[in-house]
């Protein structure tokens, strides 16, 4: 993932083409939703050490976001897939 | 034993026979009225403090690793409180006080050299924003200077005067900033807190903390349980994971941040400088090494070791300051992992949880802060009640809207 | 011929002579040689003086471990500080120099330090230096860091390039000794793609100065063969002079190929390095293993080496380091060195053995002692004699080189900088890799195959195994056959007690076994403890010789295994490497992309003068002949502005265009302001928010079409807000039907501003631009005379009447021109970013001066555009936080100077009348301050506490950056045309 990424639209390419976002996997609360939940959404992290969903612009290629499924500790990457598919899973 | 030159002499006519441990390697007992987890500056600052200052007795400080085995060990060693905002200037100045007399109070030489730091600037845009800064650090009776590229071409020769992408304008200079020698720091801390009395616990890992009727009472360690009256956390970079282990939801990322020395050359560079047209930061250690940085490699890691691309930026940003550099070899890269806030500066507070502290979010910037966190978090934790100068530092600022945002970057880490 | 080359032998050219100098001597080389064994050759053994005692030291080693022969090569702005003679390729004409030492190489005051030794031992300056107080900063501090370093760096610009390159293979191998020559050319026969990578100038590794026999041919013969077949297929390159450094995520490795530092003047369309970032599907480590000095007393004098070195120098270099040479040793290398010593006429005095039991045969008349160590030398500027213990019983023996073998270990610094930690090996006496992965796989002498048959089985081997891996079949080809006889059993021994003198284990940094004792005795047992404390391992050669003996000493001073101590971390680079190497070509002005507007050329021809804004060069001013100073020429471009026409290139604002169905509501939920029911043919000022309820970027919005809108950004936020926008769109609501893309290259974009701007205009554009035709705030296509369609905006940043024209961006310049002729008649006038500043200021308007990512819309005077209406937008839940919407909030306002000639300056706070400057009476802080010609003294606007409360209030302008304090009356921030007459006009 450090030094290279898998791009499901463009193939592999070099991490400099994508810029990181952060945490994939918090949703954007309902506006309704507590004043909790919408600072913990925008503020709180679980930061977990190993499996995390990230993400990734391909900022230099097809400007999607991906999210990509890697570990923390070592890097290994496990999966890398379309952002727009992903939050529609989220939110089904 | 104390250090003094009598000591020193002594002791080489007797082939350094004499020298006896800087620590004591104690196990642990079975109760402690505080327990600080994470042996690095900042836990042994804390501890140090705590006995010395608060006259806490009864202190263990728990580290996984060897102690000093963190950021501590793995940063630029620089010390500056060239701060902008309210929130943080006062913190800053207070810490490098404490710098200031470090040597004496722990009869411990960290090498502290004020050599003063330079933060250059290459737009009238970014000019105005060091001029701002620099009358907030006047306002709290901290010395600044405006520096003219004129100054700097006699100060500063082997700067790139005539090439520079974004050209040098000025610089910012706080004559008393500086560096330290970071392992010292940790040494140094360490021996003051044994003296006093601290236990000192090295490769003992804590797995997890004990809780009953909403207090904590103790912590699972890989040397057994150990109880505590207090509890309070200085993991740095693996704050998250400990914080999880009492229920605690953070506002922080792991990020991990590269910084590199080259070989050792004679004495080059007298100051510490930054580069205003990217993030590349550069000093000269006492050995010779020229040591270096700039931003983090982005993404949340746990991993102490970083990525080519980022160290191959670091390097072009650092030959386009200093053009001479292209010939001068880098020795080593290495990684520390930070615990980045969310708006970039630290929390030092309580938690939900009465007996359980917090000291983290201390994104690029611990190591000068090392001195003041401690004594501002064993003041919290004594008296239950902030520093003065620490008082912003809350955990609840985000939710409340004061946050702390020295670059103005928002809750994103990677963009500080 | 030099005196201590040998008449025969060697992969030297005697036919091709170089000419070198060394402190200023002129000396002979030959091709093939290193500066190294070009300086032995002439029997130079004294080449440097060691970091803090300023010893004498020689050459310990052949290769990249070098702790001692450092020098500066080159001269200039070509000279190249702490370069290891070791590895320096000779060249005719280079220069080197010896390092820290004064006067002199052979005479060096430093040496002085060595007599104070007892009181500089490991960690003594946190132990002292602290008395007087103040003398650490003024006195101590200063003298230590003077003594700092090695050579000296010049810092001067550097003359030669550098480039980085890509590269992918299917198999990368790493050293091109015995077993990675194997695997290349297994691999390569199937047919992978296979890139072999070698430190040094001639592949061949350790079989270079091997003197055994391979498939009947000399080892050196064997290695040409293999590599001239590499040569040969399609499917296969060799990089020499190019050194891995480093195992990244993903299998890349970095690697750094030196192009033309073997060349007395560097071609300059060439580069002189280049770094490699290799992406490979399977690598092999191939790096061969590395002999261990010993530790006994003196073992620093120059003239003792590794036993490998000696056999090294010998064999490939045909250059006899001594005279008279004792090998110690304690397992079989010794004994092959001494056959290559006797082989070549080198009297070899004694074969110190630290076992009882010599397993190995020595040569015919060389003594062997058994048993025994050598336990002090002597001599001043050269190694003269040794004394050896045994069984207490010490005799001195003479000689002029002494070679040391204490065992080999695998060189697996690529595999361990993962984070893997290496393993001791009880069975070899040494650390091994970590399981890797099937990513990389270590192969030969680097993984405990050290004998010569094993290591080119392994290579083969550890080929098929990658190559099946991959899916990768092939038949394995006959294994070559050597003569080479397998040695006896090395026995660790990590120090010879009895040391008289200092017994050094890290040769550059001075550290000493007694130094890792006083660790230990002190509490830094640990072994990252014991580094940091004596920095043993933390010299140029990070610890390549040093660490596995400190690592040995402490465990047998602690009693425990090697295992139990382990090692220190790994990290890149294997080697240094350097800046420019990384750095490439992204330096000086190429350091970051350029970015011209499409108007730039017009611009210039205005005689613009040009400043850097992010990417961009963008016109700051058109002064005029005459004209003296910045000042005075915006003064006249801003007066030319408010009373008659200006024209300002704004094509590097960011402009999106934005379509769909959902495009309006998708709008509505970015900007904090309302825009869902923005009409067609219209334009709306708005703001984005971050999501935690801060000003992000200001911008406009003009609605197209029903469907269609283009919205604008600030120049420096133009890619993130195309960021942002797409993440809301793909991430935050992906079923909203909305496309948008970037247009901002695809227009040029001018700001035509002033009252007799729509003279100008009107006659270019066939539309009726009359007020009421064409109001504040109108959007659309037009048609320019002649037919070119453009996009016209009445929007203004300068509070005057003011449009905006947006033609394509080729046209750009055409267009500007055919303006400035039209306007010439109403004076039209060029302005540039400084203009631009001032008269947003005068009216109020915000940048990112003010917009600093920490400022809420209400800050800013635009609480009206948070709406409350919208269910959500960006930003909305969080605005509303208690610290967000406290009444005490910096707010923006204006400040007028009481004294009418004093500046104001951005940067300055704020303080009530009276008021003691501190960090608790700051009341706020100045974000743009200029003079206006119109309002005719300076202004300026603030951030100050409840500042819309305060106007009419006296504060004192403090910037103590300036030494200046100027008094000044709280104002609204607009200083000219309050009632906007004349944006409406």
């Amino acid at each position: 993932m450090a030094s290279l990424i898998t791009c499901p639209h463009c193939g592999t390419r070099p991490k400099e083409e994508f810029a990181v976002r952060g945490d994939a996997t918090p949703l954007r609360p309902d506006p309704a939703a507590s004043d909790e939940a919408w600072a913990d959404y925008v503020f709180v992290r679980a930061n977990p050490r190993g499996r995390t969903f990230e993400h990734w612009q391909h900022v230099a290629g097809c400007r999607r976001f991906l999210v990509v499924e890697r570990d923390t500790v070592t890097h290994e990457v496990y999966s890398v897939t379309d952002g727009a598919a992903f939050s529609r899973g989220r939110m089904a | 034993m104390r250090y003094s030159a009598l000591s020193i002499l002594r002791n080489a006519f007797k082939g350094n026979l004499g020298w006896t441990p800087a620590w004591r390697q104690p196990e642990p007992k079975p109760h402690y009225d505080v327990i600080i987890v994470g042996g690095g500056g900042h836990g042994l600052s804390t501890a140090y403090y705590l006995a010395k200052e608060f006259g806490v007795r009864n202190i263990a400080v728990l580290e996984k690793g060897y102690l000093g085995s963190g950021n501590v060990g793995r940063n630029t060693t620089i010390v500056r409180s060239n701060y902008l905002l309210p929130g943080n200037e006062p913190f800053y100045e207070f810490s490098l006080k404490l710098w200031e007399g470090l040597e004496q109070d722990l009869n411990y030489n960290v090498m502290l050299s004020q050599r003063g730091i330079i933060n250059l600037y290459h737009s009238d845009g970014q000019r105005d924003d060091y001029l701002r800064r620099g009358n907030a650090m006047w306002m709290e009776g901290v010395a600044a200077e405006n520096l003219t590229r004129a100054q700097l071409k006699s100060m500063l020769p082997f700067l790139n005067f005539d090439h520079a992408r974004y050209p040098i304008l000025g610089g910012l200079l706080q004559k008393r900033a500086g560096t330290a020698r970071h392992d010292a720091v940790a040494w140094g801390y360490a021996r003051g807190a044994d003296r006093h009395g601290v236990d000192i616990i090295q490769h003992c890992e804590v797995t997890g903390i004990r809780r009953e009727n909403g207090v904590v009472t103790g912590v699972e360690t890989s040397k057994g349980f150990i109880g505590c009256g207090k509890l309070a956390l200085a993991a740095a970079g693996n704050t998250s994971v400990v914080g999880e282990m009492a229920g605690l939801k953070l506002p922080i990322e792991s990020h991990v941040l590269q910084a590199f020395v080259t070989e050792g050359i004679k004495p080059a560079i007298h100051h510490v400088i930054t580069y205003g047209g990217g993030h590349f930061y550069i000093s000269q250690s006492d050995k010779g090494g020229l040591v270096f940085g700039a931003e983090i490699d982005g993404f949340t890691s746990y991993a102490q070791r970083g990525n080519l691309a980022t160290a191959e930026h670091v390097m072009e940003e650092g030959v386009t300051m200093i053009p001479g550099l292209s010939r001068v070899r880098v020795l080593r890269a290495w990684g520390g992992v930070m615990d980045m806030s969310m708006d970039g500066s630290p929390i030092i507070d309580r938690t939900p949880i009465d007996n359980l502290y917090l000291n983290c979010g201390w994104c690029y910037g611990g190591f000068k802060a090392t001195p003041a966190s401690g004594f501002c978090f064993a003041h919290l934790i004594a008296k239950n009640d902030p520093h003065p100068v620490a008082r912003a530092l809350r955990l609840d600022r985000f939710e409340r809207g004061y946050e702390i945002d020295e670059h103005g970057a928002g809750p994103q880490p990677n963009l500080h | 011929m030099s005196p201590h080359r040998l008449d025969n032998g060697g992969l030297v050219d005697r036919g091709q002579s170089l000419d070198f100098s060394f402190d200023g001597r002129r000396m002979r080389g030959l091709a093939g040689d290193t500066l190294a064994s070009a300086l032995l050759a002439n029997g130079i053994t004294l080449v440097g003086r060691s970091f803090k005692y300023h010893r004498p030291r020689g050459i310990v080693t052949a290769g990249a471990s070098e702790p001692n022969a450092l020098v500066t090569i080159g001269t200039g702005a070509r000279s190249e500080p702490n370069t290891r003679a070791t590895v320096a390729e000779l060249h005719d004409g280079l220069t080197a120099k010896s390092q820290n030492r004064w006067p002199s190489l052979s005479f060096d005051i430093g040496a002085v330090n060595g007599l104070l030794s007892p009181m500089i031992s490991a960690g003594f300056y946190y132990k002292t230096f602290m008395w007087p107080a103040a003398f650490w900063e003024k006195v101590y501090e200063p003298i230590i860091r003077r003594a700092a370093g090695l050579g000296k760096a010049v810092l001067e610009r550097d003359p030669d390039t550098y480039e980085k390159s890509w590269a992918h293979c299917d198999l990368l191998v790493i050293g091109a000794g015995a077993a990675g020559l194997m695997a290349a050319v297994t691999a390569a026969r199937a047919g992978l793609d296979v890139i072999l990578a070698d430190e040094g100038f001639r592949p061949g590794g350790g079989l270079l100065g091997e003197t055994a026999l391979i498939d009947n041919q000399a080892a050196p013969v064997f290695a040409t063969h293999v590599v001239d077949e590499l040569k040969s297929l399609p499917n296969v390159r060799i990089l020499t002079r190019t050194t891995v450094f480093g195992w990244y995520d993903d299998n890349v490795f970095g690697a750094v190929e030196r192009v033309q530092k073997h060349v007395a003047e560097p071609v300059s369309t060439r580069p002189v390095e280049r770094v490699w970032r290799i992406a490979a599907a399977r690598a092999i480590l191939a790096s061969g293993a590395e002999e261990r000095p010993l530790v006994f007393g003196g073992n620093d004098r120059p003239g003792i080496m590794t036993a490998r070195a000696v056999s090294t120098y010998i064999n490939r270099y045909a250059v006899a380091p001594g005279r008279a040479v004792v090998v110690f040793t304690n397992g079989p290398q010794g004994y092959q060195t001494a056959a290559d010593l006797v082989r070549v006429g080198v009297s070899v005095p004694a074969i110190v053995d630290s076992r009882t039991e010599a397993g190995d045969p020595a040569p015919k008349g060389v003594r062997v002692i058994a048993g025994a160590g050598i336990v002090d030398t002597s001599g001043g500027l050269r190694v003269d004699g040794v004394t050896v213990e045994r069984a207490g019983f010490r005799e001195t023996i003479a000689c002029d080189a002494v070679a040391m073998s204490g065992g080999v270990s695998p060189v697996i610094h690529l595999a361990c900088q993962r984070g893997l930690k290496p393993f001791w090996s009880e069975a070899h006496s040494a650390f091994l890799a970590p399981e890797t992965g099937p990513h990389l796989t270590v192969a030969g002498a680097a993984a405990g195959h050290g004998a010569l048959a094993a290591a080119l089985a392994d290579g083969v081997s550890k080929a098929l195994a990658a190559m099946a891996d991959l899916g990768r079949r092939a038949a394995p080809a006959p294994l070559p056959e050597t003569d080479a006889r397998e040695g006896s059993a090395a026995a660790p021994l990590w120090y010879v007690p009895g040391a008289r003198s200092k017994a050094f284990v890290d040769f550059q940094n001075d550290v000493t076994a007694d130094d890792l004792g006083l660790a230990l005795r002190e509490g830094f047992g640990h072994i990252e403890h014991a580094k940091r404390y004596t920095t043993n391992g933390m010299a140029t050669d990070q610890g390549k010789l040093s660490n596995i003996n400190a690592i040995g000493i402490l465990a047998g001073m602690q009693g425990v295994s090697p295992a139990q101590v382990g090692t220190t971390t790994f990290r890149p680079f294997y080697t240094p490497v350097s800046f420019g190497a990384l750095a490439g070509t992204a330096r000086d002005m190429h350091a970051s992309p350029i970015r011209r507007s499409p108007l730039h050329g017009w611009a210039e021809g205005e005689g613009a003068r040009f400043v850097e804004a992010g990417p961009w060069y963008r016109s700051s001013h058109f002064p005029r002949a005459g004209e003296k100073g910045l000042a005075e020429t915006v003064n006249r471009e801003v007066l030319a502005v408010r009373a008659a026409v200006g024209i300002c290139d704004v094509s590097t604002l960011g402009k999106i265009e934005v379509f769909g169905a959902d495009a309006a509501e998708f709008l509505n939920r970015l900007y904090s302001n309302a825009v869902l029911k923005l009409p067609v043919g219209r334009a709306r000022y708005g703001l984005m928010l971050r999501e935690d309820g801060i000003v992000y970027d200001d911008g406009t919005v003009s609605r197209l079409g029903e469907t269609h809108y283009l919205v604008t950004t600030t120049t420096a936020l133009a890619a993130g807000v195309l960021s942002h926008m797409e993440y809301a769109a793909q991430v935050l609501w992906p079923d909203l039907d909305v496309r948008f893309v970037s247009v901002s290259d695809q227009w040029a974009q001018m700001s035509i501003a002033g009252p007799k701007a729509r003279a100008v205009l009107a006659q270019f554009v066939e539309a009726d631009l009359s007020d009421t035709a064409f109001p504040a705030l109108a959007a659309g296509a037009v048609t320019l005379k002649g037919g070119l369609r453009a996009r016209l905006f009445r929007i203004s940043f300068s509070g005057e009447l003011a449009y905006e024209l947006a033609v394509p961006a080729s046209y750009g310049e055409a267009v500007a021109e055919a303006i400035m002729q039209a306007g010439r008649a109403h004076g039209i006038t060029a302005y540039g970013l400084e203009a631009l500043n001032v008269l947003r200021i005068e009216k109020g308007f915000v940048t990112h001066a003010e917009i600093d990512g920490r400022s809420t819309p209400d800050d800013l005077g635009l609480g009206k555009m948070l709406s409350t209406q919208k269910p959500d937008f960006i930003g909305k839940r969080l605005s509303s936080r208690y610290g967000l919407t406290a009444a005490d909030r910096m707010q923006m306002i204006g400040l007028l100077p009481v004294d009418r000639d004093k500046p104001v300056r951005a940067g300055a706070h704020l303080l009530r009348e009276g008021a003691k400057p501190s960090t608790l009476n700051d009341q706020g802080w100045v974000s743009s301050a200029c003079y206006s010609p119109v309002v005719g003294r300076h202004i300026a606007l603030a951030f100050l506490k409840s500042g819309r409360e305060r106007y009419g209030e006296r504060i004192v302008v403090w910037d103590r950056m300036h030494g200046e304090e100027v008094v000044a009356e709280v104002v609204r921030p607009v200083f000219v045309d309050p009632d906007n007459l004349k944006i409406n006009g």
